[in-house]
């Protein structure tokens, strides 16, 4: 049976950064303490002449930097996101011209809060084992916003990353996927706001943590595999601590989750957020290795994955493109005034 | 080719001018032209008016005939032409009236210049100048019409070791000579330090290294010269060369960055039909729109050496009492720069030094003058030499 | 100005993806692509050929803008530079992450894709080209990993 997977990935983190300190400065509150509490330091600000569409070029370009493909081969385009530049216009065509797909391009935008990127592998996945496609790619990325005061302004990051699927020269083998939803109303953000509500600790147990678990273990059933047998497990990313907890709860180890797990450095970049730790492993990652990943949207659903590295990952041109730690690291601080001018918390005509 | 001398001028005055229309400033430039050279409406067989943007600063077009119709010629049906090449349609507009009456066609011509700027507010001014520059390969990107000339100026201080003072001293020298200007906009003087400490505008120019937006008008009466003592007993001055030029829009398209190469096409042209080298002008009209501009006009036009231009104004060589005085009437940067005004306010002052009416400002025996015109960050550049009869 | 979508969307290809074109008569590659080529003239006819530059240059020159366009207003003071590209075009673009007192003549860069302008809030968005200093080096060593995760915030407990 041929390998169906991960041909190709890259990443796109901007390079400004606010720590929690600045931020948790200006509403009286103590830095440190929201840091330790959150689990989160410092997270990535969008430049004024960044959003989803640019993150989502850049990753795309870096994608096809480490690898042979000729852009013309990409049959898809999905890209997850809830900060899409356009409620109406597709991301993906933007993207589609900018690396040179169009036009014989299946195009659609995906959005389920934080997990629409991995749908969109799952399409790309499903595309590519019917044989419609040769290539597909799939986007998670996010330029999130949050309101000023609210807990979320510590984490609403952005960043994204994008996975080229296909079945020549598979560097990660997609053995299998699967998800778990239901209609949970945790956090949502309705068409005329600009901000999303949440729901405080509804969005603990009966929201991400039901989903992540009971699709990490579904999934581990379906296939016959226990943590043990995973060298790397992925969790989305909303805060430092949840992910942590999942893996308690499952029975994985810390050991099995730190490299995935970036949000500390960079924030919540939601729809990029799992993808972005997966980026992350793939960058260390050798052949042999077992990964499960296992992403949560709001609203609320969660997409695992079982993953194994191949040999061609030895071929693989990593070094063509910037790591996620080469990304993580790359960065500019800003202060709070600056970062409320770049994010439209100040209006101006 | 005919030859043709320049019989009347007029200037109103430049700056902040409120109250008066684009009508009411051609009018007045017009008339006191007209009223100078001693012609009569009827005797008019073309106007000639540089204006860069009527459409975006007051929505008018068409500007050939509101002229016309402002001079009160319209019943007389007076060819008028509007002429554009962004900041070097006044010179231009001059050039094509001289023109018209060297080939035959006209006896006597009338060339205005006229902008009207203040009424759009400062953003959309400054919008409307970059209109000059190559709009969608430089202005959409965020290349300022300053930063263009800045970024000359950054080119010309690491390949000549030229520096912000020498810049500087452009406007030091300008302004010097603008308060001796009863028409500049700003007749006030400026030190070297408030100069190079004025606000930033594009590394290096700051606020005091740019010209200024003005509203204002100017005008001068041509005659063929075989015609002109039926109307002036004035001293004649002659246009003894013509020479225009083109360049690429975008700066970033020239062969050489740091030089305005349709300001030496121009110049040669102009040198060659005259008769006459550089070394042979005793002042200069120059297109200083910014300090830098200056720097390089007088290296293209052969005042001095390449990449020598910056020493050249440091060891006052430009003043007014200097080897060759240059932006006698202040320039662009103190007299002001409506912008297709410009050019014909040029030739004004270059008549009124060789006519030996500058005043203040008088250079001592100005025999032969030399303007010169730039449109954008040089896409266009027109020089002419006038020589006293 | 005027932003006209038809305008701006039939130089997408320019501004995305830096589609140039070369005379094949002698050579030359033009940015943005012309019609004939100015040396060549008629013999240049049905000689030009696309090409995609690699996006890969050098800055020859550059200010800081301190009073910019009213789009521009959030990002001042930028950098804007005339930059050589490798094929030899030159062309006029932004340069950022960086500080703009970084910039200076000689200066390697590379292109992104970002925001150039948007019309308003309701309006079409405008993406295309600005510049970076190159972020991998050709000969860049593998212990760049270590020395990044070096300077990370602490490990949580």
């Amino acid at each position: 049976m041929t390998d169906i997977g991960i041909v190709s990935y890259g990443g796109s983190i901007p390079r400004l950064r606010i720590k929690a300190d600045e931020i948790a400065k200006v509403w009286g509150k103590d830095g440190s303490r929201i840091s330790k509490g959150l689990g989160i330091y410092e997270k990535s600000v969008p430049s004024v002449d960044q959003d989803t569409a640019t993150i989502s070029v850049e990753a795309a370009r870096a994608a096809l930097n480490r690898c042979q493909i000729d852009p013309q081969d990409i049959g898809a385009i999905y890209i997850g996101s809830e900060s899409h530049p356009y409620a109406v216009k597709p991301t993906g065509t933007i993207v589609g011209e900018a690396i040179g797909a169009t036009p014989d391009l299946m195009v659609a935008d995906y959005e389920f809060a934080c997990k629409a990127g991995t749908a969109g592998v799952q399409s790309c996945t499903a595309l590519v084992k019917a044989d419609y496609i040769k290539y597909g790619l799939a986007i998670g990325a996010d330029t999130a916003q949050a309101a000023p005061g609210d807990a979320l302004e510590f984490s609403a990051a952005a960043g994204g990353a994008a996975f080229i699927i296909g079945k020549d020269r598979v560097i990660a083998r997609i053995n299998h996927t699967y998800s778990f939803t239901t209609d949970t109303p945790d956090f949502w953000r309705r068409s005329e706001s600009k901000y999303p509500k949440h729901g405080g600790r509804f969005t603990g147990e009966p929201a991400y943590f039901k989903h992540v678990t009971s699709c990490a273990r579904n999934l581990m059933e379906q296939v016959g595999t226990n943590p043990t047998d995973y060298d790397y497990a992925i969790f989305h990313q909303p805060n430092g601590k949840f992910p942590l907890k999942a893996a308690k709860l499952l029975g994985f180890t810390r050991e099995q989750v730190n490299t995935g797990l970036i949000v500390p450095y960079i924030g919540n970049t939601y729809s990029g957020a799992s993808l972005v730790g997966l980026a992350a492993v793939l960058d260390e990652a050798k052949p042999g290795n077992r990964i499960l990943l296992t992403s949560y949207g709001s609203g609320a659903g969660s997409d695992g994955f079982d993953i194994t590295v191949t040999d061609e990952i030895l071929h693989f041109a990593r070094h063509n493109a910037p790591s996620i730690q080469q990304l993580v690291s790359q960065k500019d601080y800003i202060d709070y005034g600056t970062y409320a001018k770049m994010t439209d918390l100040l209006y101006w005509e | 080719m005919r030859d043709v001398v320049v019989i009347g001028v007029g200037l109103t005055k430049f700056g902040e001018l409120w109250e008066q229309s684009i009508r009411q400033l051609t009018a007045e430039a017009g008339s006191k032209a007209i009223l100078d050279s001693g012609i009569e409406g009827k005797d008019i067989d073309a106007m000639y008016v540089g204006s860069m943007s009527a459409g975006r600063f007051v929505g008018q077009e068409h500007v050939g005939a509101l002229v016309a119709d402002a001079s009160g010629f319209s019943h007389l049906h007076i060819p008028s032409t509007r002429v554009e090449g962004a900041c070097a349609s006044g010179g231009l507009a001059f050039r094509e009236g001289y023109l018209s009456i060297a080939s035959g066609m006209n006896d006597v011509v009338v060339v205005g210049g006229v902008e009207k700027m203040m009424d759009v507010g400062g953003g959309a001014a400054t919008e409307t100048l970059a209109t000059a520059a190559d709009q969608e390969w430089e202005a959409f990107f965020g290349a300022t019409f300053p930063g263009l000339y800045a970024m000359i100026a950054v080119k010309h201080m690491k390949e000549y070791g030229t520096t912000k003072e020498q810049l500087g001293q452009v406007a030091v020298k300008n302004h010097s000579n603008g308060a001796k200007n009863p028409y500049a906009q700003y007749r006030s003087t400026v030190t070297l330090d408030q100069v190079v400490n004025a606000s930033p505008v594009a590394y290096p120019l700051g606020l005091l290294d740019c010209s200024p937006v003005t509203d204002g008008a100017a005008a001068v009466v041509l005659c063929a010269a075989d015609k002109a003592r039926q109307f002036t007993d004035k001293p004649l001055v002659k246009v003894i060369g013509s020479g225009q030029g083109s360049d690429t829009l975008a700066l970033h398209a020239r062969r050489d960055i740091t030089t305005l190469d349709a300001t030496v096409y121009a110049g040669r042209r102009a040198y060659r039909q005259a008769n006459k080298n550089p070394a042979d002008i005793n002042l200069a009209e120059v297109h200083d729109c910014f300090t830098i501009a200056e720097v390089c006009a007088i290296e293209d036009l052969g005042f001095v050496e390449k990449g020598q231009g910056g020493k050249a104004v440091e060891d006052h060589v430009t003043t007014l009492g200097g080897r060759i005085p240059v932006n006698t009437s202040g320039g662009l940067k103190s007299k002001g720069h409506p912008v297709g005004a410009t050019g014909v306010a040029q030739i004004v002052e270059v008549t009124q030094q060789l006519r030996g009416n500058a005043g203040e400002r008088q250079v001592h025996d100005a025999h032969v003058g030399l303007t010169h015109n730039v449109g954008g960050s040089g896409a266009t550049c027109v020089v002419h030499i006038l020589e006293a009869m | 100005m005027p932003k006209d979508v038809p305008r701006f969307w039939r130089e997408q290809l320019q501004r995305y993806n830096l589609m140039a074109n070369k005379c094949n008569s002698c050579g030359k590659v033009f940015f943005p692509p012309r019609e004939s080529c100015p040396d060549c003239r008629r013999r240049s006819i049905g000689q030009m050929e696309s090409i995609k530059l690699s996006g890969k240059g050098e800055v020859i020159t550059y200010t800081i803008i301190h009073v910019g366009p009213d789009d521009f207003e959030e990002q001042v003071p930028y950098p804007i530079a005339i930059i050589q590209m490798d094929e030899g075009p030159r062309l006029t673009a932004q340069i950022v992450d960086c500080k703009p007192e970084d910039v200076h003549i000689g200066m390697r860069v590379e292109s992104v894709f970002r925001k150039i302008q948007e019309d308003g809030s309701i309006g079409a968005i405008y993406y295309g080209y600005k510049f970076r200093k190159c972020i991998l080096a050709s000969d860049q060593p593998s212990s760049y990993e270590g020395e990044a995760r070096a300077e990370q915030a602490p490990v949580i407990q």
